[in-house]
């Protein structure tokens, strides 16, 4: 058996409640290496604190979630010390938030914010951390000779595309993504959305997209889960979801959109 | 005995429209059907007999109803009704192969890399193994009459006959047992609608099973070895 062989992410049973409100019941699903899952839903269904439920962002209040690290086996993510949990969180995952200036950090250069996660795992080599800062700039697509200039001086599209390469350059297994491309307008979508398509397979990434955009998810995702009051109401690959759904919601959201 | 690559038994779809007063469309009551290597099969019949919706559930699009579809591959038999989404996601990849009507075009990606993902799927995309898929794809693109000056253009400002040809292109390139073909001559001129039929032709003498729809009867005539009328599953 190969790393591949195996789910990268298993999700059983998550439960959370705010006070007397359930915000998402009994959330169950694998993942697999190289796997792109999307989560979609209205806004209330449940979706972001299901990313961060299993992104150990939030405790939820019932259920396990597993992660099958490089070189330690199966962990609870739940059972982790906060400091392995840290650890994890920059350097075999990633997390991109919707505003970019949540995931970025807005008084630093660009170069700066890509190299950090490299500092982090104890690179201190200032040339090595720039080479590979510049490489993964011009790999989402970025201008070399922006490297010294401040996120707050970019647009909104280059701000997700560092986002983007803050996150991978510490080449993770796992990346959560909570709306990458709803803060843009169309013609940066398009161009962001093929950069995930390309990224993801080029570097066999398992992903979990949360959007309320169906376009996304057929693009990007290989499966679905749809969510509704909390609960998986359904899932399947995403052209089955998306062109035969079964569910009554599934049903009226495909056919609320309008087809351009 | 050559096993057959598609086997069909009492497979029936229903579509139940929920926010329509929860009103049931049968499409598929009791389709039963074998398909073995080397053979074409010519779905036929009027309009709304369901003809795509069979193709559809044979790819896994749609979800049976009822009944079964058996997939052989090698030694390897799969039921797609019951296969898990991973487990249809390898078996399109090397198993199912379709050619819909419609390319669905990914804003900016070339013509060239669309026809050769296919290949690249599931394997190590080393320099090699990348230059010998575009190489692939560059004889296919030929072959089909797409001018070179397009292949690194993205598709949707293509005519609706380059944009089925580079469809075409994709969904023959990877070698698959079983092949579902949903009217892949329908808006092409005469020389590519030659070309084509005799690709297909050559798939099938290769091995592949086919399942097909062809309105064009010349067409039909000369790819199909089998024609099924779909007004016998009702």
């Amino acid at each position: 058996m190969t790393l591949l062989d195996q789910p990268i992410l298993e999700v059983e049973g998550v439960t959370k409640r705010y006070g007397d409100r359930i915000a998402i019941d009994d959330i169950r699903f694998d993942l697999w290496p190289g796997e792109v899952l999307a989560v979609v839903g209205e806004s209330g269904s449940g979706k972001t604190t299901l990313l961060n439920c299993v992104s150990a962002r939030l405790k939820p209040d019932a259920g396990r979630v597993h992660f099958r690290t490089r070189h330690e086996g199966v962990v609870d993510i739940y059972d982790l010390s906060e400091a392995s949990r840290r650890l994890l969180a920059r350097t075999d995952w990633g997390y991109v938030h919707q505003n970019p200036a949540d995931g970025l950090r807005m008084d630093v250069s660009a170069g700066a914010n890509v190299g950090e996660r490299l500092m982090a795992l104890g690179e201190r080599h200032y040339g090595r951390i720039r080479r590979e800062a510049l490489s993964w700039m011009t790999r989402v697509e970025m201008q070399e000779d922006r490297i010294d200039d401040s996120p707050a001086t970019f647009s909104g599209g280059m701000r997700q595309r560092l986002q983007i390469a803050r996150n991978l350059v510490t080449q993770p297994r796992l990346v959560f993504m909570d709306e990458p491309t709803s803060g843009l307008d169309v013609s940066v979508q398009a161009r962001l959305l093929d950069l995930l398509r390309t990224l993801t397979r080029q570097l066999h990434l398992a992903s979990i997209i949360v959007t309320h955009d169906l376009a996304v998810a057929r693009l990007l995702a290989h499966r679905m889960i749809v969510m509704k009051g909390g609960r998986i109401v359904e899932e399947g690959l995403t052209d089955q979801v998306l062109d035969d759904p079964q569910h009554p919601y599934t049903q009226l959201l495909v056919s609320s959109v309008l087809q351009p | 005995m050559n096993e057959p690559a598609l086997r069909i038994r009492d497979l029936a779809k229903t579509f139940t429209l929920h926010n329509q007063g929860g009103a049931e469309l049968p499409v598929l009551r009791a389709v039963n059907l074998d398909v073995a290597p080397g053979e074409c099969v010519a779905l036929d019949g009027p309009s709304g007999m369901g003809k795509s919706t069979l193709l559809k559930c044979i790819h896994a699009n749609y979800r049976a109803t009822a009944g079964s579809l058996i997939v052989r591959d090698g030694d390897t038999a799969t039921d797609l009704t019951t296969a898990t989404p991973r487990e249809l996601i390898a078996l399109r990849r090397d198993t199912v192969g379709y050619v819909s009507q419609f390319l669905r075009a990914i804003p900016r990606v070339p013509a060239l890399d669309i026809v050769a993902e296919p290949l690249l799927d599931g394997v190590d995309a080393t320099p090699e193994v990348l230059a010998d898929a575009r190489r692939e794809a560059e004889a296919l693109l030929l072959r089909l009459r797409i001018p070179v000056r397009l292949w690194s253009v993205a598709p949707a400002t293509f005519s609706g006959g380059e944009q089925q040809r580079v469809n075409i292109a994709k969904g023959l390139i990877r070698k698959r047992p079983l092949l579902l073909l949903d009217e892949p001559t329908a808006s092409l001129d005469a020389d590519n609608r030659v070309t084509v039929m005799a690709m297909i032709n050559e798939a099938r003498e290769a091995g592949a099973a086919i399942v097909g729809i062809f309105h064009d009867q010349r067409v039909r005539e000369t790819v199909a070895t089998r024609v099924i009328d779909m007004r016998e599953f009702i």
